[in-house]
């Protein structure tokens, strides 16, 4: 066991390791960077004052270990825009965004969660092709346009939420709904098939000749071993719902961290994008690494392997 | 029984594959059958309802900001649409097919190491990494193709290692080792052709994904130049006036909405029929 853990860590530092390298690169993508981080009127003299302050003229390896060990440090440089160090204007941004995508997280658990179970234990009912059909549609809108034809009904015409901003609960409703509807609809479909297929499985069948209760058989017996292949996705939303957050704040004129990279990324603030990328990988990595070493501790053939 | 017709014994699926019919003909046709110039700007006859005249003639969907005729905006915009959709799958399937088949077959090290990239990249947030590297290289539509494509070879990459690394025990792989077949032959003629339906259902379900994030992109002002029409960026400009002109912005959602669904319904229904080991594998 120990072992096992020992490995997802290192694993799992490797792969930030390698995000670091892809930001690095990143900003290099197009030749020199000092052009990206200067306004275009720059003079040629500024233009290699700069490249010299920042170490732009020294070999790429030599770069990147510097920018690493800033990193580390948590030191991404500076933002042009504000004026001050990046990544406390990412982390600053945090509490909003964890509110919208834990919010989300709910919503979509809520919903998917007894919808898959009850279509699952009616199969090819009305319910379960109308439950089929309406996932197939909630992973088909474009999550803005749903967000600005919410906006358009419940703000322009009816007035009952306002369009933008935060603060009160009722600037999350229609955030919240918009980042949870592809989420739900994932969650949704594979509790359903992954019900199904523990449904006829041998030990439900002798639950049931048990003569226990189909709500016992449905809620202890099949949930629990079909909840395991949903766990991970609902892992796996925690990531897509920090990263469709994105838009969702950029609608909603929600002042979250999404919205700071977009405007970064508008202003070229290449600080504010880096540390952002990088920030969002150690998040979303980690939960990988809790959801690999829960999955171990819950089915031991997973670390034998 | 051939493919078509057992795609078309689900209604829903013979659905989608009747609207995604309309909507390639009209990407081909868009420049014959558009009523009007989509370019032509009028600007005493802006936001117009649907149904409503102007001076140039009818306007069955009403015109945009500037006066613009939004049913052959709409024509025109499903040529992008499709077009970075297909595409991208493409550069996508290419990468992520020729990654997988090597990591598969040659070598075990190589194989991890690849592996390895791809958890990076699925560490990253996605939109960000693509909006990001966007904005360095500059928006273009061979940018947002290549792009969108180079970030979607892991699914490829996963599914194909998997298959190979079983293809690869096989008595038939085995007999064209032994007849000292070359690898890239045996590659292309031995592994590939038992790997194809598992890339269509990939692809499939790709397409759909793809035409979302060329419209979420081209929302945010970063995917195809403004000076294209585009379903995202149409959506974008009736942003503005969705008080008093709603169906500016509602009517290109509901075109990318059709299209979607239609893709949708018919990849899942190729996935049912083509593959029931991938029914349950979803990401």
């Amino acid at each position: 066991m120990l072992r096992y853990v020992t490995t997802r860590i290192a694993y799992a530092i490797a792969v930030i390791l390698g995000v670091s390298v892809l930001v690095f690169l990143l900003v290099r993508l197009g030749g020199d960077p000092t052009s990206l981080f200067l306004p275009p009127e720059s003079t040629a003299e500024e233009i290699a004052r700069f490249r010299s302050r920042m170490g732009f003229d020294r070999p790429l390896i030599v770069q990147y270990l510097d920018f690493l060990s800033r990193a580390v440090q948590g030191d991404f440089g500076r933002s042009l825009r504000h004026q001050e160090p990046a990544m406390p204007l990412v982390l600053d941004r945090l509490p909003a965004t964890l509110q919208l995508a834990g919010a989300a997280l709910l919503l979509a658990v809520f919903l998917a969660v007894p919808t898959a179970i009850y279509a699952a234990t009616r199969r090819d009912s009305i319910f379960d092709r109308a439950s089929l059909l309406v996932t197939v549609v909630g992973q088909s809108f474009p999550t803005f346009w749903l967000g600005i034809m919410l906006i358009l009904i419940f703000s322009e015409h009816l007035e009952w939420l306002p369009p933008s901003g935060r603060g009160s609960w009722a600037h999350l409703v229609m955030p919240a709904i918009t980042l949870a509807a592809y989420s739900t609809a994932l969650i949704s479909r594979l509790l359903r098939a992954s019900m199904l297929e523990v449904l006829q499985a041998d030990y439900i069948r002798t639950a049931r000749g048990k003569g226990l209760g189909e709500r016992i058989v449905v809620l202890r017996h099949a949930l629990r071993n079909a909840a395991i292949p949903a766990i991970t996705v609902i892992g796996l939303q925690v990531g897509a719902l920090l990263g469709g957050a994105v838009i969702t704040e950029e609608i909603f004129a929600y002042p979250g961290m999404g919205r700071l990279a977009i405007q970064a990324i508008a202003n070229r603030d290449f600080a504010v994008v880096q540390a952002f990328v990088v920030f969002m990988a150690v998040i979303v990595v980690s939960i990988n690494l809790c959801v690999d070493i829960a999955y171990s501790v819950l089915d031991p053939r997973i670390r034998l392997k | 029984m051939n493919l078509l017709d057992r795609i078309l014994r689900s209604r829903l699926a013979a659905f989608g594959l009747v609207v995604l019919a309309v909507v390639v003909t009209t990407a081909l046709l868009a420049p014959f059958i558009a009523p009007h110039d989509p370019a032509a700007q009028d600007i005493l006859s802006r936001l117009l309802p649907p149904m409503a005249r102007s001076e140039i003639g009818l306007h069955v969907l009403g015109t945009d900001a500037l006066g613009r005729d939004l049913l052959s905006r709409l024509m025109v915009g499903a040529r992008v649409s499709l077009l970075v959709g297909i595409a991208a799958v493409s550069v996508a399937a290419l990468l992520g097919v020729s990654i997988g088949l090597i990591a598969g077959y040659e070598d075990r090290r190589f194989g991890r190491l690849l592996m390895g990239l791809a958890d990076v990249q699925l560490a990253v947030p996605f939109l960000v990494l693509i909006l990001a590297v966007i904005a360095v290289l500059g928006p273009s539509l061979l940018n947002l193709i290549v792009v969108l494509g180079a970030a979607h070879w892991v699914q490829y990459a996963r599914v194909v290692r998997a298959e190979t690394l079983a293809l690869r025990e096989r008595e038939f792989v085995q007999a064209a080792q032994a007849l000292g077949a070359h690898t890239l032959r045996i590659l292309l003629r031995h592994l590939l052709p038992n790997l194809t339906s598992s890339i269509i259902v990939i692809s499939s379900l790709l397409v759909a994904r793809m035409i979302l994030y060329e419209a979420s992109l081209s929302f945010l002002g970063l995917g195809v130049p403004a000076r294209i029409p585009t379903w995202g960026g149409m959506i974008a400009d009736g942003r503005s006036y969705m008080g008093n002109a709603w169906w500016v912005a509602a009517i290109p959602g509901l075109a990318i909405f059709m299209t979607v669904v239609a893709i949708n319904l018919v990849g899942d229904r190729l996935r049912d029929l083509l593959d029931p080991k991938l029914r349950h594998a979803e990401k």
